[in-house]
């Protein structure tokens, strides 16, 4: 039995204008969804060649509900992205370099080579840096957002999922504060139907995870996560919501994981004709479609969007090549923090 | 200047700190209305309000993974476990989240987790144990274990201060058993600095929380002039002031209440052995709990704890050697 809200899909032109996008906003979302499996697939090729130690993550499938929540997220709010959400850092405003030379170990990278993959952030941009250990970020977001219920502030924390991390109990000792104290916090689970290769019917036993927001106290919403504006519908309302005081939300963005859970593995157990019908609906291609639809996207505009893409990315490989390696010298450095440290706007 | 509890010396610390800054707030299970379990906080969520004294759910997870949260957006939390033991339940938060925070993701996280550790009185397996020496282990947490009210206050002042995650061990036998002078102003007793309890000449224990006063009672019992470092903190630890003393004395007893093997006590005599070899006139002797749970059984966890007796008999060993 559900109980979650089904979202509707992304209405006509007029309704996303109300919900605050002008043309240049749904471009603007669809440069981001374009640079997002960009980087991606830049970094496969980078793997490929041997430049990336360790393994590789991506989210392929993920562009339209990481963007989406981005898209709607304040200025002030913060986030804890995961490794299928790399649209979150591209749409808060870290530059593509940045990724290449995390990718790589470089020095330069958001973890300056101490951490690997999409193990990043930039708290400057409001995003907390993502542990292997999922979702364990979920507590630290629902403990930013009891600071924004402390000190007062309108603001909001923005935390995310798998579906295979929600079976953890983190996720219910999250859920269930935030819910008793109806703290700032949306919850986005982002339900690839794979968590490496369990299934799942294998994870839980619910209709929809969102369902179990019921039990926390709170709405629980599905949305489709291959439909970006109707992922930033729902993500911009309960955000707004959560803002006022009404507590949090979870959404759950349903979509497939386009490729293996890393570079190494071949999603053999997942079925062929699974990947060949969300294939279908892969979101990059699908707001394409709309944009030519609903806005009138030209021919002229599209290949403008293709080729500063591609110019960000040549230009962002480049420069992450020259970035340096990190030096053996600094690894003692920074494991206790000094009072200079606590000198951020954050520590004020 | 007045005579305190030790338990009376954390409250006022952790007040006046409160006071003082409002960025300092205190979460945990049954700290506010109730006081805590052990009555640190009594009357802090009247005087503080219930959004900076925090009745947490029994969620020690969401208790320290939150306070890191909180941390990281510019509060100081002082987070408390009910009893060190449930610790365990809050390791991710602790280990994989706070410590690494900074050295990775350059961000500090200065939180304090309050840990009431310790036995010796029957509290079994699961609300006696010293976990101390798991967290040393772990590179960017810091660990204290005050032994005196005038340390316990002093203490929870630069755990407060400190820009890192911080684990405030209070041993639960030394609440209301233990009285001492705390001075009225507001101080600070800096993390990594050990004290003298006693100064001796013929041999050094090595020692933390509660078996400060099991090593004092035991020198009263032997015939020889026993120092006795109080190291107050073990990450970081006061490598110098054991050397000096090990220096001075040339024998020395590291006596801890936690278990034996991979206590900290180990670290310590493994770095007298590297560090004053040649200024040691014994083998460097250790004393602590045996590898067992902590036993319920006041007979059984008598023969768990370092009694007074087993130190006297260690020290007059070392000193015959």
């Amino acid at each position: 039995m559900a109980i979650a809200r089904v979202a509707e899909p992304t209405g006509s032109l007029q309704d996303v204008k109300e919900q605050g996008l002008d043309r240049e906003d749904l471009l603007q979302i669809y440069r981001n969804m374009l640079i997002t499996r960009g980087v991606e697939e830049r970094g496969h090729i980078l793997y490929r060649q041997g430049k990336i130690p360790g393994s590789f993550y991506t989210g392929r499938g993920n562009e339209a509900a990481s963007v989406g929540v981005a898209t709607a997220m304040g200025t002030d709010d913060v986030g804890t992205p995961l490794h299928r959400d790399m649209g979150v850092h591209i749409t808060r405003g870290v530059e593509p370099w940045r990724i290449f030379a995390q990718y790589m170990g470089r020095e330069e990278g958001p973890a300056r080579g101490r951490d690997g993959n999409v193990h990043m952030a930039d708290l400057r941009l409001g995003l907390m840096a993502m542990v292997s250990h999922l979702p364990a970020m979920m507590p630290v977001a629902v403990g930013a957002a009891l600071a924004f219920r402390i000190r007062e502030e309108k603001r909001v924390a923005i935390t995310w999922s798998g579906e295979g991390a929600m079976a953890r109990g983190d996720a219910h000792e999250a859920m269930n504060f935030a819910g008793v104290r109806r703290l700032p916090v949306v919850f986005i689970c982002d339900n690839n139907q794979w968590a490496y290769s369990t299934p799942s019917h294998l994870e839980y036993a619910v209709e929809h995870l969102a369902d179990r927001a019921a039990a926390y106290g709170f709405d629980g919403v599905v949305v489709d996560g291959t439909d970006v504006l109707a992922v930033y519908r729902e993500a911009k309302r309960a955000i707004e919501k959560a803002r006022e005081g009404g507590g949090p939300t979870l959404i759950e963005c349903q979509t497939l994981r386009m490729e293996g859970h890393a570079v190494h593995d071949d999603a053999f157990y997942v079925p062929k004709e699974l990947f060949e019908r969300w294939a279908e609906r892969d979101p990059v291609e699908r707001f394409r479609t709309w944009l030519r639809d609903n806005v009138e996207l030209s021919d002229e505009e599209e290949e403008h969007a293709g080729s500063y893409v591609k110019k960000l990315l040549n230009d962002a490989l480049e420069r992450a090549e020259q970035s340096p390696q990190p030096d053996p010298e600094t690894l003692h450095e920074g494991v206790y923090a000094t009072p200079e440290d606590l000198d951020t706007p954050h520590h004020k | 200047m007045a005579e305190k509890t030790y338990l009376q010396a954390i409250s006022d610390g952790l007040r006046e700190e409160m006071r003082r800054d409002k960025r300092v707030f205190v979460i945990g299970e049954d700290v506010g209305v109730y006081g805590g379990a052990f009555k640190v906080t009594l009357g802090f969520q009247e005087e503080f309000g219930a959004w900076r004294v925090i009745d947490a759910p029994l969620s020690e997870t969401a208790i320290v993974g939150g306070a890191t949260g909180a941390a990281l957006m510019g509060l100081r939390p002082v987070a408390e476990m009910q009893f060190a033991d449930f610790v365990s339940c809050a390791w991710d938060h602790l280990v994989t989240i706070a410590a690494k925070q900074r050295w990775r993701a350059g961000t500090p996280v200065p939180m304090v987790l309050r840990l009431p550790s310790g036995g010796g009185f029957s509290g079994g397996p699961f609300h006696s144990q010293n976990p101390e020496s798991s967290f040393a282990h772990i590179p960017g947490l810091k660990c204290v274990c005050p032994a005196t009210p005038e340390d316990a206050k002093g203490l929870i002042v630069s755990a407060i201060e400190d820009p890192n995650p911080v684990l405030f061990f209070e041993h639960k036998h030394l609440y209301r058993r233990i009285k001492g002078e705390v001075p009225d102003e507001r101080y600070a007793t800096p993390i990594g600095k050990a004290r003298i309890h006693q100064e001796g000449e013929d041999v050094t224990v090595v020692t933390w929380g509660a078996m400060v006063y099991t090593a004092d009672e035991a020198a009263k019992e032997v015939d020889a002039s026993v120092e006795i470092l109080d190291l107050r903190t073990i990450m970081p630890w006061d490598r110098q002031a054991v050397l000096d003393s090990v220096r001075k004395t040339s024998k020395v007893l590291v006596l801890h209440e936690d278990t034996r093997t991979g206590g900290f006590g180990a670290e310590i005599a493994a770095t007298i052995a590297e560090e004053a070899f040649e200024d040691l006139d014994a083998p460097v002797r250790r004393l602590a709990a045996p590898d067992t749970p902590v036993p319920f059984s006041p007979v059984l966890e008598k023969a768990f704890i370092p009694q007074v007796d087993d130190v006297a008999r260690a020290l007059k060993e070392l000193i015959q050697y």
